[in-house]
């Protein structure tokens, strides 16, 4: 029983990890590349979540649900690098995390303007609802497609940044911008399409999630909050840190949320361990992000010299 | 300093014909009479409010001295905010309503916290420390939800306002001048310290902290000393905050709170000692004048002024590189402006 719980935890722990990976690759992509703080990254993931659930309501397919998050969070991205942002890359992290922190607030308060105050929901799509048995317990099979997916996506970011020219230019332009552009390539483009991939990641987070949480205004925050721990745990500007970091995030979190409180009940008495356990399973993450940067101040996986300034 | 060119590193003596200290001195005798006035007008809400602008500018005086002078960006100050609004509903909730326990208490919590937390945050510069001290507001934050013998989740409210000395702080006016004075000593103490050779050491930290090194200045001490003054600072501001709602909760420590410090900060001038005052000022009128203004417009929109705020927020960002009160010069001959001016 316990092993089958545990089983279940360390799968739905997967789960996020994999969600926190598409929204922490953008992130760090974006922050090697052109040393800039989004914090309306988390925005983006809402958009995506709304985009999906419109285009859902609307055509009833899921498929043109994630075509609808992924395009619209990346055509925002790419808005917002093109016209608001451009002029931020070159100041200092401040400045960044300020205006981006106005633009949170702007982006809550468009989607209580369209859509509403109340949280809306987004079913799941017909195809994945269901169940599969996996070694003696039975798990949504939605939440399995979610780990495909984001493995899969995993795998073709390797393929897109180590194998592809593309990839080889961010690969350099997060080493050393300045270079790059110097050598011919237009870096204005290459920030801007390393952005609006950034985004349409984030969106296509949203949507994959918009099933399993419930979509409101404001819901991109927590999940922020959580990937900013991802990418600095991974390693500013290292995807491959992002990847290790999201999935050891998601998983510790998920599985300190399952059982810490059973295991606090273990060491104290039953009313204390009650408030103590979820309390400590949610500052787990935070207490591990301490312990890694009192250990490793750059991460565990330092992506290069520039990116970490 | 008088064989020296000044540069626009120095310390400058007070200039007082400058356009800032005017400025300065005008807000606060502003502030030194509004009571009376808001008597005059018969309207006591006025009174709360400008107390609540003099809490936050406290707050933000505090986040001001590690942000403004040691180019610290912690996004996770509210945290102090929240142990010093504590730090009086939890002993008055067993019905210790002394003040001065409130803050004995509040600032005997604080610096262990501060230090301990600033020495691990301190390993870390610049984006990281920004993530490494929302994480620790993150888990205070947690924390204080979790305490649910103390209200948990809904926050705790607070009988009655702290007792202290002679004073009736159950009296708004009252408590409004304690938290002016609080301001006064808070700037005056923050204006001596950035001009004296401790200030001098920590704005070096910020511009150049490998030449600060070089020179032999231990800079983490520095910072690691800052960091917690500037923490006390803040969890003052919490017990002042407890003691005006009358409520305390975890919002208090939400980290939206501290990215509105930092936006007081920046919106008043980034390196002005006064510039906190008026940059609180700013977004707290704003923040009560846009429902106002939307509802006087457009009343559908009225619950949404967020979105301006938000907007303005951005733009505040975008082109006001010096801040409100640090666009005034500080000088009365030349515009050249002197970070160690108030």
């Amino acid at each position: 029983m316990t092993a089958q719980l545990a089983l279940s935890q360390l799968l739905n722990g997967l789960q996020l990890g994999v969600l926190l990976f598409l929204l922490a690759a953008g992130l760090t992509l974006v922050f090697g590349i052109m040393s800039f703080v989004n914090l309306a990254h988390g925005s983006l993931y809402m958009l995506g979540a709304y985009f999906g659930a419109a285009a859902f309501a609307n055509t009833d397919s899921f498929t043109l649900a994630i075509i609808a998050a992924v395009g619209g969070a990346g055509l925002v991205g790419l808005l917002l690098d093109r016209f608001a942002l451009t002029k931020l890359y070159a100041r200092d992290h401040l400045d960044q995390v300020l205006a981006t922190f106005g633009l949170i607030l702007f982006f809550n308060e468009l989607i209580r303007i369209i859509w509403g105050p109340s949280s809306i929901f987004i079913q799941v799509p017909k195809a994945l609802d269901s169940t599969v048995d996996i070694a003696g317990i039975t798990y949504p099979s939605y939440r399995l497609a979610i780990i495909a997916v984001g493995l899969a996506v995993a795998f073709g970011l390797y393929v897109l940044i180590q194998k592809t020219r593309v990839g080889m230019l961010i690969r350099a332009g997060a080493t050393n911008a300045n270079m790059v552009a110097a050598l011919g390539v237009n870096i204005k483009w290459l920030n801007t399409l390393v952005f609006a991939l950034g985004a349409a990641l984030a969106g296509l987070a949203g949507v994959m999630a918009g099933p399993i949480v419930s979509v409101q205004p404001g819901m991109g925050e927590p999940v922020l909050i959580l990937t900013l721990v991802v990418i600095i745990i991974g390693g500013l500007g290292s995807i491959r840190g992002a990847f290790f970091a999201a999935l050891i995030v998601g998983v510790v979190d998920t599985l300190g949320r399952a059982f810490m409180p059973t295991l606090m009940r273990s060491l104290m008495e039953r009313n204390a361990a009650d408030a103590a356990g979820p309390a400590l399973a949610s500052m787990l993450i935070y207490l591990f992000m301490a312990v890694v940067l009192a250990v490793k101040p750059q991460g565990l996986f330092p992506a290069n010299v520039a990116a970490t300034r | 300093m008088s064989a020296m060119k000044p540069s626009s590193l120095w310390p400058v003596a007070l200039q007082w014909r400058s356009p800032r200290t005017v400025a300065a001195v005008v807000i606060i005798a502003l502030l030194a009479v509004l009571p009376m006035i808001a008597g005059a007008l018969e309207s006591s809400y006025y009174v709360s409010f400008a107390t609540r602008v003099l809490i936050y500018a406290l707050a933000a005086i505090g986040l001001n001295f590690i942000l403004g002078f040691g180019g610290m960006v912690s996004l996770g100050h509210a945290m102090y905010v929240l142990l010093g609004a504590y730090a009086v509903a939890i002993p008055a909730s067993h019905g210790v309503t002394s003040g001065f326990a409130h803050v004995t208490l509040a600032v005997a919590v604080c610096i262990p916290l501060a230090a301990g937390l600033g020495a691990v945050a301190l390993r870390t510069s610049g984006i990281a420390f920004i993530m490494i001290t929302l994480a620790f507001a993150q888990m205070l934050f947690f924390g204080a939800v979790s305490l649910k013998d103390y209200g948990g989740d809904d926050g705790l409210t607070v009988a009655a306002r702290s007792t202290l000395g002679g004073l009736d702080l159950s009296n708004n006016t009252t408590l409004y001048y304690v938290a002016f004075v609080t301001v006064l000593v808070a700037l005056y103490l923050s204006w001596r310290a950035v001009l004296s050779p401790f200030g001098l050491v920590l704005r070096a930290t910020k511009s150049n902290p490998r030449r600060a090194t070089a020179l032999g200045h231990p800079i983490f001490r520095y910072q690691l000393t800052a960091y917690f003054a500037s923490a006390v600072v803040c969890a003052i501001a919490g017990v002042l905050l407890a003691n005006l709602t009358l409520f305390a909760s975890p919002a208090y420590g939400a980290w939206t709170l501290s990215g509105e410090l930092i936006v007081i900060v920046i919106l008043g001038g980034l390196g002005t000692v006064f510039g906190p005052v008026v940059g609180a000022i700013i977004l707290l009128a704003l923040e009560e004048a846009l429902p106002m203004l939307i509802e006087a417009t457009l009343p559908d929109y009225k619950s949404n002024w967020m979105l301006l705020l938000g907007l303005f927020i951005f733009f505040v960002a975008l082109l006001l590189k010096r801040g409100v009160f640090g666009s005034l010069p500080a000088s009365a001959q030349s515009k050249r402006t002197e970070p160690g001016s108030p």
